[in-house]
């Protein structure tokens, strides 16, 4: 009896489990459906001169402005309200660099105390010898970093005429191999995804290390160039179909697809060159 | 006083060309678009805002706007000799006024934005079809902008205001009155300003009041189309 007891009890248990964990589901695919439905109010394609939101109530953030009662767009690009806040997501355009950016970008000229660095923004950056992370011989600045070099950098201070870079944080760096690839800063935030989820799928999938600049230069560096380009396929793949829903799930599978296709083509050649061996 | 006059394709006095936009024709451009009154077809591309060389012409304060229209030597029937010339330079040198009231030119100081027009197939207006499609050119280079700049061609034939001149009704001559007159404009519909206004020829003022209140009207039809062509890119 006793033993039927604690059958009946565990399997109460359990059904228990079962139902939670069905109610954490549940609750899960709602929250995601209500997401899903504030994301498609709330985006919206706005073109310079309309009218996005209306009364005092609103404040004008980035690329509007406002003009007495009204906001009005001043970017074209897709329109964010985050409560009170009105603010335009631009869609293209140059690369506007923001302190505290990491950046990648090509040396393009040097002076007798620092470099100067093309980070794709509209005015070149600077990167002072002090602000390198070595001790330097300022007599050869040349052999620290020469012309046509790629660094990962970091933007220290913006002055009205000059962008000022920094090397001394962890995870700036001189390149020295890999692949890069070019995008809109603007796509940044896709390839990145929401705290990360996008670049890690790419990360995991393709077993390469990859740093993202917030001015659109992408780092590649995997063990072999297969992965590399396999990597930079799902980038341009995020970079030409942004508004799709639900992209790292497309990502995953395009990814995973990707991945067997090689494997088959791999097998295919093996043994195009067996029968060609036992041929001879 | 006006004659009678049936225009060639049989439009009514204040209707105008078919009319076709596209935004994101040109791939390397930071921004482009297409923009067409009926075989007018103008294309353009932006580039900017980048470093301005020579260093010379840096402007500390802003951002310089240049712009350059160029009529392609197989846009009109008979070969037209390449390169600049009189009329494109001047051409070059309104659009660019009629573009700069809209742009926010001080957020990029010591910097330039290329504006180049190309004109693939020329058949009257096309300085209007140029300052509406670099309009939307710059719009899609996320460039930050009050409002877009909207352009259309007035004029007067054998004594009628009609919208929208083609070439052939530009080189009509009525049997009494033998002058055409062409008055391009440029309109900023949500600021109700006018950014461009040339006129060719002999008018009273009484019909340029009239001209100039067609021109609005037409106008606010072509930033429809022009809003519709940024809108579309998302596909």
């Amino acid at each position: 009896m006793d033993k039927m007891d604690k059958k009946e009890e565990v399997k109460g248990k359990q059904e228990n489990k079962e139902k939670r964990e069905k109610g954490e589901k549940d609750k899960e695919e709602k929250l995601k459906e209500t997401e899903k439905i504030e994301e498609e109010k709330e985006r919206k394609i706005v073109v310079p001169g309309e009218i996005v939101a209306h009364g005092f109530q609103f404040l004008p953030g980035d690329g509007t402005r406002r003009e007495g009662p009204d906001i009005l767009a001043m970017k074209f690009g897709l329109l964010e309200k985050n409560d009170r806040l009105v603010k335009i997501i631009p869609l293209s355009g140059a690369y506007l660099p923001r302190v505290g950016n990491t950046v990648i970008g090509r040396i393009t000229d040097m002076n007798f105390n620092g470099w100067f660095v093309d980070i794709l923004s509209p005015q070149e950056a600077f990167l002072p010898v002090s602000e390198c992370f070595a001790r330097i011989n300022k007599a050869d600045l040349a052999e620290v970093f020469d012309i046509g070099d790629m660094i990962v950098a970091k933007v220290k201070s913006i002055k009205s005429r000059n962008i000022d870079l920094t090397m001394r944080d962890h995870g700036l760096h001189k390149l020295s191999d890999g692949m890069i690839v070019k995008v809109n800063s603007s796509r940044v935030p896709r390839i990145i995804g929401r705290e990360g989820s996008m670049v890690k799928i790419i990360k995991d999938e393709t077993n390469c290390n990859i740093t993202i600049g917030q001015n659109g230069v992408i780092w590649i560096k995997g063990n072999d160039i297969d992965d590399e380009l396999l990597a930079k396929e799902a980038i341009e793949f995020i970079v030409e179909k942004p508004f799709i829903e639900g992209l790292t799930d497309t990502i995953k599978e395009f990814l995973v697809k990707k991945k067997e296709e090689m494997k088959r083509e791999e097998k295919e050649k093996l043994k195009e060159t067996e029968e060609k061996k036992k041929e001879k | 006083m006006a004659e009678k006059y049936k225009r060639t394709d049989g439009r009514a006095y204040d209707e105008m060309r078919e009319i076709k936009a596209k935004a994101g024709v040109i791939k390397n451009a930071d921004g482009s678009a297409m923009f067409s009154f009926g075989d007018s077809i103008a294309i353009a591309a932006v580039y900017g805002p980048r470093q301005l060389h020579p260093q010379h012409l840096q402007d500390p304060s802003k951002c310089l706007l240049r712009c350059t229209y160029d009529m392609l030597s197989f846009s009109v029937n008979e070969r037209k000799k390449p390169g600049p010339s009189r009329r494109s330079t001047e051409i070059s040198y309104v659009t660019g006024k009629a573009l700069e009231p809209v742009l926010q030119l001080d957020a990029y100081p010591n910097t330039v934005i290329d504006v180049f027009i190309s004109i693939i197939q020329a058949d009257a207006s096309t300085r209007c079809a140029g300052i509406n499609a670099a309009s939307i050119a710059l719009a899609n280079a996320g460039l930050p902008m009050s409002e877009l700049v909207t352009a259309v061609s007035m004029g007067k034939v054998a004594g009628n205001i009609l919208v929208d001149l083609s070439k052939d009704e530009e080189d009509y001559r009525g049997e009494k009155i033998k002058e055409t007159t062409d008055i391009p404009v440029a309109y900023l519909p949500r600021s109700d300003k006018i950014s461009l206004l040339q006129l060719d020829g002999r008018i009273k003022v009484a019909e340029l009041r009239e001209a100039i209140k067609a021109a609005k009207k037409a106008c606010l039809k072509i930033n429809e189309i022009q809003r519709e062509a940024l809108k579309k890119i998302k596909e």
